[in-house]
C-alpha cells in the first residue's frame, strides 16, 4: 500500500555501484518476492508471516481491486439504505433470488461482513504500511542525506568540468547553492550530498492517514446519527423531539438526548412549475418559509429552506425534501355543527401531485339517530383536473389550476384505539359500512373548492374549503463527525497533490584536485521516479555552480586520450575518489546520451 | 419574459448551429489526419526496428554515446547533463509521428491541427451560447454534457501540443472519436434548452461537474494513450523477440512514441489528474450533503465515483509494485477508465439514482424524491 511512484529501477538494479546513495529515497516497502519453499513455522511464524503478506503492496493492491469489485452489485441491486421501496418491489418481483441475496446481504451490500472485511483488512493493511513508514520518515528527517556513491557517472543525471578553483572553494559554493535552493546539504568527504522534496513522503503519508481519518469520521457518523421525517402543513409547527417525527431512523449508539433542541412553524411554501416545454411541470423554484427558534427558548428568526440550502441547527440540519397538498375540509353533522374542520394532507402519487389520503374525524359526530360513530372519507386529489371528458382522474399538471377533490364516505368504527398504530392515509375499512348513493352504489363525489358532499338520510355534509393548504416534508438529519470527514478529505487531497507532484531528489557535488593538479568537479543527480526535471534541475544548479567555479580548457586530447579528460561525457576516472586512474568503464556503453532525454 | 424567451431560443439555435458546423469542420480535420497517415506511411523510417533488431543495435546506439566538444580546447558555456536510462528499460527512440517524416505528411498535419483548432473554437461557442441561451452552466442534462465532454477533451489535446508535449499523433483518434461522441448528443441526446430542476441550483454544480468533465477528458487521452502503449509494447517486444510484425503495424506503430514514453505520459496524464478527480468526489460529497441531507449515501453515480477512484488508485499503486508494473498496470489503466465511461453513460441510461437528471427519453426521475 501507499506508494504511489514510479519504477524504482534505478536504485535496486544498481545498489551495488551507488551504495546508500539511492536508499531511503522513499520509504516504500521493499518488494520480496514471495519464497516459494515455506519454511517451518510456528504460530507466531505463520502469524509474522501473513502479517507481512497482508501489509506488501502485493496484497494491498488485490484488496483494492476486490474493493471494488465488491462495490458494484451494491449500485445495480436496490439496496435498503438507498431505497426502501424498490427493495420491497424487488422481492416482490423475485421470489427466488431474493432470498439468496439476503443471504448474502446484497440488499445491504455496505454494511455487509464480506464487504467489512475487505475494507477492514485493506485499512489495517494500511495502517501496518504506514506506521512503520512513518518513523522510518522521521528517522530520514533527523538524519541527514547519505554522501556521495564512488561513481557518480552511473547516476541517471551527471555532469563534470575543470575548474581553476580550489576543491574548497568549489564545495563551499555548492553547499550555499543548495541551501539557498532549499536543498537539505552537507559536506561529507570530498562532496556535497544534498536533497530535497521530503514533502513527497510527508504528503503521501498524509494522504494515507487522511483515509484512516475519513474512515472513522464516517463509522462515527453511522454510529451516531439520527434521520427523522415530518410532514408540516403551512401554518402549523414541529419541535425537535422524537414524539414529533412521522418516522425516525438512528445510529446504533444514538440516545435520545443528542437531539438538538429547536423548533419551527411554516409559513408558506412556495413551489412554481415548468409550463411549456419538455419539462412540463418540472420544478422550478420549490422553497419554503418558516420561522425557527434555537433551544428551549431562543429569539424566533426567520429564514427560507430550499432544496440545496438546508436549515442548519447546532449539529441538525433541515432539509425540504417532499411537498404535496392538504385540502381544508368540513364535516358537520346532521344537525349542521361542525365536527371536523382541518387541513387534510395528502400522499403525492406522481410528479403532477395526484395525491390521495383519508378524512377520518374519529370525535364528535353522532349519526340522526344520536349514536357515536366515526366517519371515514376516502380522498384523491388533484391540482389540476383533465376536466370530466378527459377521461382521467390523474392530475395534469402540479400547480393549483383546476384542483378537483374527490371523496367517498364510510361510518362506523376506524378501529383507532386498537392500539395497533394506523397510518394516517389509510382507512382500516373492516368495521366500516359505505353510504350508499341513490342507486345503492358507494357514495362519491367529485367536488370543485366550495362545493359540499351531502351525506345521505340528513347523516350530514363534508365540504371542500376553498382554502387549499400546501405541506412541506422536512428531513432533520444529525450526522456528527462530518468535520473531521471534510478536515480528512481535504487533507487526502493536499497530501496526494504532493505525493504525486513534488519529487524527491538528491544531488551530489565532488570536487577533487586531479592528477594535473586542475579541479575537477563532477555532480550528479538521482530522483525516485525517472523524471525529466532531474537532469533539467542538475543543469541549471550546474550552470550556476559554473559561473563561481568557471571551466578551464581541457588538455588537448593529443593522440592518446586521457580517460579524465572528457568533461561532459562519461569519465570514469576523474570520478574517483581517490584520485587514482581507474580502468575504463566497460558500461559507458549502454549509456544513452540522445534517447532518455527526450519525454 | 415573450422577449427574453424568444432571445434564449435563437441562442439555442445559433448553439445548434455552431456545434454542427464544428462537427463539419471535425470531419475535414478527420479527413486531413487521415492524409496525413496516408502520406506519411510513405517514409520508411523503421528506429524502433533498428534499435530493437539485433545487428543493427550495435549501430544504433554506438554513435551516441561520444559526444565531445568540437575542438578538445573548447571551453564549455555551460556544463552538459548526461542522462542515462534506468537499467533495464529499452532504449528506444520515440516515432516520427504520422507524417512519419514526410513534408506533405506533415503539411496535412498542420492542416489537421488547424481545423482542429478551428472546430474547437466553433464547439466552445456552441457550448458558450447554449450556456447563454439557458442562462446557466450547460451541463444540465446528457446532450450538454457530451458537447461540452468533447469540447474539453479537444481543449486538453490542443493545450498539450502549445505545451510542446509529444501528442500530435493522438489526432486522428481524437476527432474520430470526438465526432462519434457529438453524433451521439445531436441524435440521441438531444435535449431542447430548458432550466434546471431546482437540485440543480447550487454553485457547486459548476464546481462539481466542471471538474468531472475535465478528469474526463483527460483520463480519456491517458486511456487512449495506454491502449496504444499496449500495441506499441507487443510491437516492441516481438522486434526484440526476433519477430517480423506485419507491415500494416510496422507502418502505423513505427510513428507512434516509444512504449516506454506511452506509458510514462499516461502515468502521468492519469496521475495529474488522480487528485482532481479525488476533488471532484468530495466536492460533490459536500454537495450531496446539502441537497440530499448525507454527504454519502452509496448513490449509484456515488459508487460508480468511488469504484472509478478505486480502480485508478490501483493503478497508480501497480505501478509502483514488482510483478504490476508495465501492461497489467496498463490493464487496470483500462479497465479504471471503462468504469469511469460506465459511470458516465451506464449509471445515467441504464440505472436509477438521486443523479438521474439526464433527459434520455425515459423521463425525469425527479430529484431527492419530489
Amino acid at each position: 500500500m501507499s506508494d504511489t511512484t514510479t519504477d524504482n529501477s534505478t536504485q535496486t538494479g544498481e545498489d551495488q555501484d551507488l551504495g546508500a546513495a539511492g536508499s531511503q529515497l522513499s520509504t516504500a516497502p521493499v518488494e520480496d518476492a514471495p519464497s516459494p519453499n515455506l519454511p517451518a513455522l510456528g504460530v507466531i511464524g505463520w502469524a509474522r508471516w501473513f502479517w507481512r503478506q497482508l501489509t506488501s503492496m502485493r496484497v494491498a493492491l488485490l484488496l483494492l481491486l476486490l474493493l471494488s469489485l465488491a462495490a458494484i452489485p451494491g449500485s445495480l441491486i436496490p439496496q435498503t439504505g438507498v431505497d426502501e421501496t424498490r427493495v420491497a418491489d424487488f422481492r416482490e418481483r423475485h421470489d427466488v433470488l431474493a432470498p439468496v441475496y439476503d443471504k448474502l446481504g446484497l440488499f445491504h451490500v455496505y454494511s455487509s461482513v464480506w464487504f467489512s472485511a475487505i475494507y477492514i483488512l485493506l485499512f489495517v493493511s494500511l495502517i501496518g504500511c504506514i506506521v512503520p513508514r512513518t518513523w522510518q520518515f522521521v528517522g530520514q528527517l533527523r538524519g541527514r542525506p547519505p554522501g556521495a556513491p564512488r561513481r557518480l557517472t552511473r547516476l541517471p543525471a551527471h555532469t563534470a568540468w575543470r575548474t581553476s578553483a580550489t576543491p574548497e572553494e568549489v564545495r563551499e559554493a555548492a553547499l550555499a547553492l543548495l541551501k539557498k535552493r532549499r536543498f537539505r546539504a552537507h559536506t561529507v568527504g570530498d562532496a556535497v550530498a544534498a536533497e530535497k522534496g521530503y514533502l513527497r513522503e510527508f504528503g503521501n503519508l498524509a494522504f494515507h492517514l487522511a483515509l484512516i481519518v475519513m474512515l472513522i469520521a464516517f463509522a462515527w457518523g453511522q454510529l451516531f446519527k439520527s434521520e427523522g421525517n415530518k410532514i408540516v402543513v403551512e401554518g402549523d409547527g414541529f419541535s425537535n423531539t422524537l414524539t414529533q417525527y412521522d418516522d425516525f431512523k438512528s445510529g446504533n449508539l444514538f440516545t435520545n438526548d443528542d437531539l438538538v433542541p429547536f423548533s419551527f412553524d411554516v409559513k408558506e411554501f412556495t413551489g412554481t412549475y415548468e409550463r411549456t416545454g419538455p419539462n412540463r411541470g418540472t420544478p422550478r423554484t420549490y422553497e419554503t418559509e418558516v420561522t425557527y427558534t434555537e433551544g428551549a427558548d431562543g429569539d424566533e428568526k426567520h429564514t427560507v429552506i430550499k432544496v440545496n440550502k438546508p436549515l442548519k441547527i447546532g449539529d441538525a440540519k433541515v432539509y425540504l425534501v417532499s411537498h404535496g397538498y392538504a385540502p381544508v375540509v368540513t364535516v358537520r353533522d346532521g344537525k349542521g355543527e361542525i365536527v371536523y374542520q382541518d387541513a387534510v394532507p395528502l400522499l403525492p402519487l406522481d410528479n403532477n401531485v395526484t395525491s390521495n389520503g383519508v378524512v377520518k374525524v374519529l370525535d364528535g359526530y353522532r349519526n340522526p339517530q344520536g349514536k357515536k360513530e366515526q366517519l371515514g372519507f376516502q380522498a384523491f386529489f388533484v391540482p389540476t383536473f383533465g376536466g370530466s371528458a378527459s377521461g382521467t382522474m390523474l392530475s395534469q399538471f402540479p400547480a393549483l389550476d383546476y384542483p378537483v377533490l374527490a371523496l367517498n364516505a364510510y361510518h362506523g368504527d376506524l378501529k383507532a384505539d386498537s392500539g395497533i398504530p394506523q397510518s394516517v392515509y389509510q382507512m382500516d375499512k373492516t368495521k366500516m359500512k359505505e353510504f350508499k348513493d341513490a342507486d345503492g352504489q358507494l357514495l362519491k363525489k367529485l367536488l370543485t373548492p366550495g362545493e359540499t358532499m351531502k351525506l345521505p338520510g340528513g347523516a350530514g355534509s363534508i365540504t371542500f374549503e376553498k382554502d387549499i393548504k400546501e405541506w412541506a416534508g422536512f428531513q432533520v438529519v444529525q450526522e456528527p463527525g462530518g468535520g473531521w470527514a471534510l478536515g480528512g478529505a481535504l487533507t487526502a487531497i493536499g497530501g496526494l497533490a504532493a505525493s504525486l507532484f513534488v519529487q524527491r531528489r538528491r544531488v551530489w557535488v565532488r570536487a577533487v584536485r586531479g592528477d594535473d593538479g586542475v579541479t575537477v568537479v563532477e555532480m550528479a543527480g538521482l530522483g525516485r521516479s525517472e523524471s525529466a526535471k532531474v537532469p533539467e534541475e542538475l543543469g541549471d544548479l550546474a550552470g550556476v555552480l559554473y559561473e563561481r567555479a568557471p571551466g578551464v580548457a581541457d588538455p588537448e586530447p593529443d593522440g592518446t586520450p586521457q580517460p579524465d579528460a572528457a568533461p561532459p561525457s562519461e569519465d570514469p576516472g576523474a570520478s574517483d575518489a581517490s584520485g587514482t586512474t581507474t580502468s575504463t568503464d566497460t558500461d559507458s556503453q549502454a549509456v544513452p546520451a540522445e534517447g532518455a532525454e527526450q519525454q | 419574459m415573450t422577449l427574453a424567451a424568444a432571445t434564449n431560443e435563437n441562442l439555442a439555435e445559433i448553439s445548434n448551429v455552431l456545434i454542427y458546423s464544428a462537427m463539419a469542420v471535425y470531419t475535414l480535420a478527420f479527413f486531413a489526419y487521415i492524409a496525413e497517415w496516408i502520406f506519411g506511411s510513405r517514409s520508411k523510417v523503421a528506429r524502433t526496428a533498428a534499435a530493437l533488431t539485433p545487428k543493427a543495435s550495435a549501430a544504433g546506439t554506438a554513435p551516441a554515446v561520444t559526444v565531445r566538444q568540437g575542438g578538445g580546447t573548447a571551453v564549455l558555456e555551460r556544463p552538459k547533463v548526461t542522462v542515462r536510462a534506468a537499467s533495464g528499460s529499452r532504449d528506444v527512440p520515440d516515432g516520427p509521428g504520422a507524417h512519419g517524416g514526410d513534408e506533405q505528411g506533415d503539411l496535412y498535419g498542420r492542416i489537421a491541427i488547424s481545423l482542429t483548432v478551428l472546430a474547437f473554437a466553433l464547439s466552445f461557442g456552441g457550448v458558450l451560447t447554449r450556456a447563454l441561451s439557458v442562462e446557466r452552466a450547460p451541463w444540465g442534462n446528457m446532450y450538454e454534457f457530451n458537447i461540452t465532454f468533447s469540447t474539453t477533451a479537444v481543449g486538453v489535446y490542443l493545450l498539450l501540443l502549445a505545451l510542446k508535449k509529444n501528442v500530435r499523433w493522438l489526432g486522428l483518434f481524437l476527432t474520430t472519436s470526438v465526432l462519434l461522441d457529438l453524433g451521439l448528443a445531436v441524435t440521441v441526446l438531444y435535449t431542447a434548452s430548458d432550466q434546471l430542476v431546482p437540485a440543480l441550483h447550487s454553485y457547486w454544480l459548476y464546481i462539481h461537474v466542471s471538474t468531472a468533465i475535465l478528469c474526463g477528458a483527460v483520463f480519456y487521452v491517458g486511456a487512449f494513450t495506454t491502449v496504444m502503449y499496449l500495441f506499441k509494447d507487443s510491437y516492441e517486444n516481438k522486434l526484440a523477440n526476433g519477430g517480423k510484425p506485419g507491415s500494416f503495424a510496422t507502418s502505423f506503430l513505427e510513428r507512434l512514441p516509444a512504449a516506454a514514453s506511452l506509458d510514462k505520459f499516461a502515468y502521468r496524464v492519469n496521475a495529474a489528474v488522480f487528485p482532481l478527480w479525488t476533488f471532484t468526489i468530495i466536492a460533490g460529497a459536500i454537495w450531496a450533503g446539502d441537497a440530499w441531507g448525507r454527504y454519502w449515501g452509496w448513490d449509484p453515480k456515488e459508487t460508480w465515483s468511488f469504484i472509478t477512484w478505486v480502480a485508478y488508485a490501483g493503478y497508480l499503486h501497480a505501478r509502483a509494485t514488482a510483478g504490476w508494473k508495465g501492461r497489467k498496470a496498463a490493464y487496470l489503466a483500462l479497465l479504471a477508465f471503462g468504469c469511469w465511461l460506465f459511470n458516465y453513460y451506464g449509471v445515467n441510461i441504464f440505472v436509477n439514482g438521486k443523479h438521474s437528471y439526464a433527459d434520455v427519453g425515459l423521463g425525469v426521475l425527479q430529484a431527492a424524491g419530489f
